[in-house]
């Protein structure tokens, strides 16, 4: 049997915050849905709550309208089908690159079981960093303490990565080959993506699909999907196709800029 | 040579506290300072001979004891308090204000009262020391328990993992580095606390050694225990950067690994 449910799908979903100056609504009516297993990047201008939509896919959040489906079934709470990379690692400084990855299994179980302990090893070579099983993250650069974020998002093999601007604190020639890394291992392993950024050029060398959203408060605003095939690298965003689209995707997102500007 | 032997971060410091001795010692014999006012360093070093070797270590240890006691109880109590401020909105605004309160009030003054409610025993002086120590550490244990980033938290709660574990596995070890800081305050505080109880209310210990030794205007003695508090204070500050260092050296600043 074909599964027809998608893998996140938001209904109508909006998000109101009391706040000390009162209610601040950061989405209101957000209408999307994400095929199992799509790479979706989503655009918008700062403080349109992409983060927020990142936490109510994760069920950290209930949305004060609509619901949120995840493969199907609604969110009522915190649930891990899903793995987080946030845009600074957030690593443990105590912890070794072996214990930073099985963290979440010591975190929920209490201990981490010799198979999890492989499961990780085998990770943490995906993502590039075999060697430095026993390093602190201090001992890391930047980029290599994301790969352990990912290395720990993708260790309890999650269908769904959540990823808030995984990239951007990092440096233009390691955010680039990240990216493509990060392909890598999503073909090797296929999931479903929901990614967060800033970078145009970043959204369209990645996602099948890309999303932008409008100033708070935030709804979708439009939804391109990306003509490029895969496998893609460096070349793959010279095609004049994929120009167009960046150059749409950049006309429809400075007016939401400026309107950002205003609050 | 010359030039290593500068930059090692012991040698200038000792340099010009030698210096500081010499000089001192010759202005107080070139103006003739009376000893009362002003000994010289080399009469403070005689000052040590007048008890024995044993009384001596007799008044250091009451004073280490008390300290250490104090300094103990800040921390098994502030543990707790600081747990239940991090987590409950509620307590902390119930118990913040409180906290400062018995902060503001000054110890000294409080002391001659708490030995009248609780006798001149020890436990006396070990609440005297413990109001002292107590505070920074409640704070900065707090506001480690505070610190840790939200992203974490909301990891912790995407794996729906037990309550406490969001205490032991994330918020505390993120705490270290502001337990130390706090640690550090608390210690030289509980000897300062340790001597002001000595003051009210003592027959042993180097606070009681000092007080009873300037009302003989016996000053050089006086100075020798002076010297030794400092001293006793230092190491105890050093013992817990010692600790620092060799239990937790990943919460050190990276250059002081
Ligand atoms: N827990 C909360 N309580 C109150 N307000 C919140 C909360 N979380 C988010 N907000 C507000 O909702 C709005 C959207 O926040 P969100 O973090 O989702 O934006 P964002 O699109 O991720 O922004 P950025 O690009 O800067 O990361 C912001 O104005 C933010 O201040
Ligand atoms: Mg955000």
């Amino acid at each position: 049997m074909i599964q027809r449910t998608d893998a996140i799908r938001f209904n109508g979903v909006g998000q109101t915050f009391a706040t000390d100056s009162g209610p601040l609504t950061a989405l209101e009516s957000v209408d999307l849905s994400i095929e199992r297993h799509q790479f979706v990047a989503v655009l918008g201008p700062s403080g349109c709550g992409k983060s927020t939509l990142l936490r109510l896919a994760a069920g950290l959040l209930s949305p004060t309208s609509g619901e949120t489906l995840i493969h199907g079934v609604a969110v009522d709470g915190p649930h891990d089908d899903i793995g987080m990379v946030f845009q600074q690692a957030t690593l443990l400084p105590w912890a070794t690159v072996l214990d930073n990855v099985t963290f979440p299994a010591k975190h929920k179980n209490g201990r981490v079981f010799r198979v999890e302990r492989e499961r990780a090893r085998q990770v943490i070579e995906a993502v590039g960093l075999k060697g430095f099983e026993a390093q602190l993250p201090a001992q890391l650069s930047g980029g290599m303490q994301q790969r352990v974020g990912i290395a720990r998002a993708l260790f309890l093999n999650p269908d769904i990565l959540l990823m808030d601007e995984p990239f951007s604190a990092l440096d233009a020639l390691t955010r680039d080959a990240m990216g493509l890394e990060l392909l890598k291992l999503w073909q090797a392993s296929p999931k479903t993506v929901l990614f967060i950024t800033h970078s145009i050029p970043e959204a369209v060398l990645l996602a099948d699909r890309v999303i932008v959203m409008s100033a708070r408060p935030g709804h979708v605003i439009a939804d391109r999907v990306v003509p490029l095939d895969r496998p893609r690298d460096e070349t793959s965003l010279r095609s004049p196709e994929v120009q167009e689209l960046a150059a749409e995707l950049r006309q429809l997102l400075m007016p939401t800029l400026i309107g950002g500007e205003r609050s | 040579m010359k030039q290593r032997l500068l930059s090692m971060p012991v040698v200038l410091p000792l340099l010009s506290f030698v210096a500081i001795l010499i000089i001192w010692e010759l202005a107080a014999r070139v103006f003739a300072i009376p000893s009362y006012i002003l000994p010289a360093p080399t009469r403070i070093l005689q000052g040590f001979s007048a008890v024995s070797a044993e009384r001596w270590l007799e008044h250091v240890w009451a004073t280490l004891r008390i300290a250490l006691s104090g300094f103990g109880f800040a921390i098994v109590l502030s543990l707790p308090i600081a747990v239940g401020l991090a987590k409950s909105r509620l307590l902390s605004r119930a118990l913040y204000p409180l906290l400062v309160v018995i902060q503001s009030v000054p110890v000294v003054a409080v002391a001659p009262i708490i030995i009248v409610v609780l006798g001149t025993g020890d436990a006396a002086r070990i609440v005297i020391t413990f109001m002292i120590a107590f505070f920074p550490l409640v704070v900065s244990m707090t506001t480690g328990l505070m610190a840790t980033p939200p992203e974490l938290i909301e990891l912790s709660r995407s794996l729906r993992a037990p309550a406490y574990r969001q205490i032991t596995q994330i918020r505390l070890p993120y705490a270290v580095p502001y337990i130390f800081s706090g640690l550090k305050i608390s210690i030289t505080l509980a000897v300062i606390g340790a001597v002001v109880s000595e003051f009210v209310a003592a027959q042993v210990g180097i606070g009681y050694f000092i007080q009873f030794s300037t009302s003989m205007f016996k000053l050089p003695q006086a100075w020798a225990g002076l010297v030794l508090l400092v001293a006793l204070s230092l190491i105890l500050f050093q013992a817990v950067s010692l600790a620092q260092r060799l239990l937790f050296p990943w919460s050190l600043p990276k250059e002081r690994r």
